[in-house]
């Protein structure tokens, strides 16, 4: 095996083809380990790791965590909520004091794009970056491939229509990233308001009608209206978006061919989806999230072998 | 780098007919016992005893699963090499069961001990045995030693021992190499 080519993962730009197979195939070792009676490896016993938390999250964040002990990894969690960041100290002052208890691995959710870049310049640990703004979500991506190359066997080759805010998400650019690498062809849909206005120079496909988008693909990865993100309306009412841009069974029925439906949750049900469709046969939603594991399990475990004694 | 031929392929054959035929002795119609090769190059000899015990012996429903310890060794980082892992195939459940550890060469006694731990994942077995082609006497870390073993060999610290098989090899064949 060899190794990664980064000694942190700051987002999908920075990974090659080699990296993303060399994780994938680490999973898949890891998705046979948490299948097991007892779903835990000593690996890293000696290895602490901080999950430092700037910005609210759930479901990845137990899932990083759920990564780390099942690789025996000691955790310490922080959110800054609860912490000194409030009373004005600086992310370098509060990631150093975190490490000055010998913390080996940080894995950092921040609001600021570029948080985790900026870190790793200044900090020795390995960094992972759990989500920066609307920057990147390299996790995400990987386990939304991941994911893919599951239920199709292949990402190669694929279409792959990205649907919603496009404009706040970076799930979406990690994903672009992410697929293109693999050889995917990728679309993003959604209204124009919410469609970054120089995104085709990456290369992607615009379109902003949906059964057009959905008749195109393979995949359709929809992705919620970040409503905490918007300082302005970006379109008239949930309603109007919903029914523009919502995925319904009746919309997937009209479809010639059967394609898969992702979601990186929360979802809004009724909003970007309904309810039959998020429960339907189509949707990998819950494979996506036992899949999150293992791929969290795969990262966190190549970068902490390259992290010498 | 020079090399010297411990066992043929005839020798090879003999030798594990001789181990499949202690397996019946204390085994008898394996009911309760399973076979679990280590990865990655004891997988090759576990099926091969498998296939002898049901071919030529014929013993019938054998157990048989692969574990990888990668993930459970003690030098993780420790090394200059990433670690390789590979899959692990064990398709039913080992608690109260007889396990048969298959390995080709037994030096240092460390896999053994991780594969001890590994086993742990998939339940509480009855009892663990050791079945080893080439058991490198005066080597052990850690006090482990066969149950069953094909040829014990004095190895030095600079020479390897490589255990060829056929299905990935050309040949069956054991060589004492001189790093």
């Amino acid at each position: 095996m060899s190794e990664l080519s980064v000694n942190h993962l700051l987002g999908i730009k920075y990974l090659n083809e080699q990296d993303i197979q060399l994780i994938f195939e680490t999973a898949d070792h890891f998705k046979e380990v948490i299948n097991r009676p007892i779903k835990k490896v000593p690996s890293l016993r000696d290895i602490t790791i901080a999950n430092l938390f700037f910005e609210n999250s759930t479901r990845t964040k137990l899932s990083f965590e759920l990564a780390e002990k099942r690789l025996s990894a000691d955790v310490i969690n922080f959110s800054s909520a609860q912490s000194s960041v409030k009373k004005g100290e600086t992310l370098i002052d509060t990631v150093n004091n975190i490490l000055s208890m010998k913390v080996d691995m940080v894995v950092m959710r921040h609001p600021n794009p570029g948080a985790g870049v900026f870190l790793s310049k200044h900090i020795k640990a390995s960094i992972v970056n759990a989500g920066d703004g609307a920057h990147e979500h390299p996790t995400q991506a990987l386990l939304d491939s991941y994911s893919i190359r599951e239920k199709l066997g292949d990402v190669s080759g694929k279409k792959v229509v990205i649907v919603g805010d496009i404009l706040h998400s970076r799930v979406a650019l990690s994903n672009i990233f992410a697929l293109q690498l693999q050889g995917a062809e990728v679309m993003v849909c959604g209204p124009k308001t919410l469609i970054p206005k120089y995104i085709h120079e990456l290369g992607v496909k615009v379109e902003t009608n949906l059964t057009k988008a959905l008749n195109w693909c393979d995949v359709a990865n929809m992705l919620r209206v970040q409503n905490e993100r918007m300082d302005i309306s970006y379109f008239p009412s949930t309603r109007e978006y919903s029914q523009q841009f919502g995925v319904t069974k009746d919309l997937l029925d009209s479809l010639d061919k059967e394609i898969t439906i992702m979601h990186p949750g929360p979802i809004n049900r009724g909003v970007e989806i309904t309810s039959d469709v998020a429960d339907s046969k189509q949707s990998i939603i819950l494979d996506q999230v036992q899949n999150g594991v293992a791929i969290r399990m795969a990262v966190i475990y190549l970068l902490a072998s390259k992290i010498k004694q | 780098m020079s090399q010297k031929v411990l066992l043929n392929a005839k020798e090879v054959n003999i030798i594990l007919h001789r181990l499949a035929c202690q397996l019946i002795e204390k085994h008898n119609d394996f009911s309760n016992t399973v076979l679990i090769g280590l990865q990655p190059r004891g997988v090759f000899l576990a099926n091969r005893i498998a296939k002898i015990l049901e071919e030529d012996y014929n013993v019938k429903n054998i157990q048989l699963g692969q574990l990888d310890i990668t993930f459970f060794r003690d030098d993780f980082r420790r090394g200059d090499k990433p670690l390789e892992a590979n899959s692990t195939k064990i398709n039913f459940l080992v608690e109260d069961k007889n396990i048969v550890f298959v390995d080709d060469v037994l030096y240092t006694g460390r896999s053994i001990r991780a594969a001890l731990t590994a086993i742990q994942s998939f339940g509480r077995p009855n009892e663990i045995e050791l079945l080893t082609l080439i058991d490198r006497r005066f080597s052990r870390h850690l006090p482990i030693q066969p149950d069953y073993k094909g040829r014990q060999v004095d190895v030095i610290n600079n020479e390897k021992v490589k255990v060829n098989w056929k299905e990935q090899d050309l040949e069956d064949s054991v060589y004492l190499i001189e790093k």
